[in-house]
């Protein structure tokens, strides 16, 4: 198996943002800032390689008909180890996305590719699906936190590009991020297209 | 190694011993992240007891717990300084559960600052609260005292500007700064203040703006899920 194959897919072919529009609930609702988008996609991807790892070792162990249970209690601990390791050393972060970290569970992304990748392949394989997915997940928010940040709020990651007296607060709001996510999209396919 | 058969046997012990694993691995991470997690919300809590008295230094002469409504609130008296009130909205109907504020008197019973030490508000929108009612906030209740008159927003009647698009929010902030009053007068002894009355028109005429508001904090909260 190509390693570096399964990182890029996950980068570009099937980005989970852009191309297979999994997670789209995290991917609306942490991305008012660019900032914001980038620690979500990370702690995302923290997660997402525990998990595929794990999942990919015991996967032989567990019967098929309750495979499913089985992953969100694996998936559903590693986020509540990575919440408390989070509240307990990085207080700053736990600030700004603390509601955030338990909506990890849910994400499709992760059970997703538990199901799809990492109850078929070996755990070294299923290490560079959960980095690839990871990346490309990470990238996309951060993209889309961006570009809601400056055409809100003229800020991007905090450093002022114009007044945001000219700033149009819808994309800080929920409308917003449907509309830049979109454009995004289309944007994206007709580049690979 | 072969995968195991799905029968009731193994998919039984399997889920069991799946459950136990991840049980000791949550106590054990949790036994290891107390202590850490104590300490920082105790300094978060020291700290919001200077910024929200105004200084850099005091010196607590003594610290009373008073009971309102089943909820708990700590009074920390501290001297000419005024008083720092951990409190909590009475009403618990805040959009996201609890908040927990820390509210300074000084000792007229003015609002001399506040601080919100838990919150699950709505990132962004609900979250607001911690900058909206501060002295150059857009909602300013820095100065104010609720003996005189009760903190409502203006909806309601009162003087207090609501957060743009969360007035539940901002409803159960100023319901919590009004409590924490209560248990500071409660703490000098001066007894509860006399209840205001509550079928006035201007609160009648908010349920109707309220259902409004729940749609439009709905709206917000799905941006989450």
């Amino acid at each position: 198996m190509n390693y570096l194959k399964v990182l890029l897919n996950g980068i570009v072919k099937e980005n989970p943002t852009f191309v297979l529009l999994l997670g789209m609930c995290p991917t609306l609702g942490t991305t008012s800032s660019a900032l914001n988008g980038m620690s979500m996609g990370l702690a995302t991807m923290a997660v997402l390689i525990c998990s595929n790892f794990v999942i990919s070792l015991v996967k032989n162990v567990i019967p098929d008909m309750v495979r499913i249970p089985s992953f969100i209690v694996v998936i559903a601990s590693l986020v509540t180890v990575l919440q408390m390791l989070i509240k307990a050393y990085a207080p700053d972060i736990d600030k700004s996305l603390g509601l955030f970290i338990p909506l990890i569970v849910v994400n499709c992304i992760i059970l997703g590719r538990a199901e799809a990748f990492a109850a078929k392949n070996n755990p070294v394989a299923s290490i560079f699906d959960g980095i690839g997915m990871g990346l490309g997940f990470s990238i996309a928010l951060t993209l889309l936190g961006a570009v809601r940040e400056i055409l809100g709020t003229g800020h991007v990651f905090g450093v002022e590009l114009f007044s945001d007296s000219y700033g149009a607060l819808i994309f800080v709001l929920a409308p917003g991020a449907f509309i830049a996510l979109g454009y995004l999209i289309a944007i994206i396919n007709k580049i690979k297209n | 190694m072969k995968k195991l058969k799905s029968t009731w046997y193994n998919m039984a012990i399997v889920l069991t011993l799946i459950a136990v694993i991840a049980g000791g691995l949550l106590a054990y991470v949790n036994s290891i992240t107390e202590g850490p997690i104590a300490e920082i919300n105790q300094k978060n809590e020291d700290q919001a007891k200077k910024d929200v008295l105004c200084t850099d230094e005091i010196e607590i002469l003594n610290e009373t717990t008073i009971n309102l409504d089943g909820k708990e609130f700590i009074v920390y008296n501290a001297g000419e300084k005024g008083c720092a009130v951990k409190a909590v909205d009475p009403n618990n109907a805040s959009f996201g559960g609890d908040l927990t504020i820390m509210v300074g008197f000084d000792p007229d019973g003015n609002v001399l600052g506040y601080s919100i030490l838990n919150t699950n508000e709505t990132p962004g929108l609900g979250a607001k609260a911690a900058d909206w009612f501060q002295k150059d906030g857009k909602g300013s209740i820095i100065g104010m005292n609720p003996g005189a008159k009760e903190l409502t927003v203006r909806k309601d009647g009162g003087d207090v500007d609501a957060i743009t698009a969360s007035t539940i929010t901002s409803r159960s902030f100023l319901r919590a700064v009004n409590a924490a009053y209560d248990a500071y007068r409660q703490s000098l002894g001066r007894g509860p203040i006399p209840a205001p009355d509550t079928q006035t028109g201007a609160t009648q005429q908010a349920s109707a703006n309220e259902v409004v508001e729940v749609v439009e904090e709905v709206v917000d909260s799905v941006e989450l899920n």
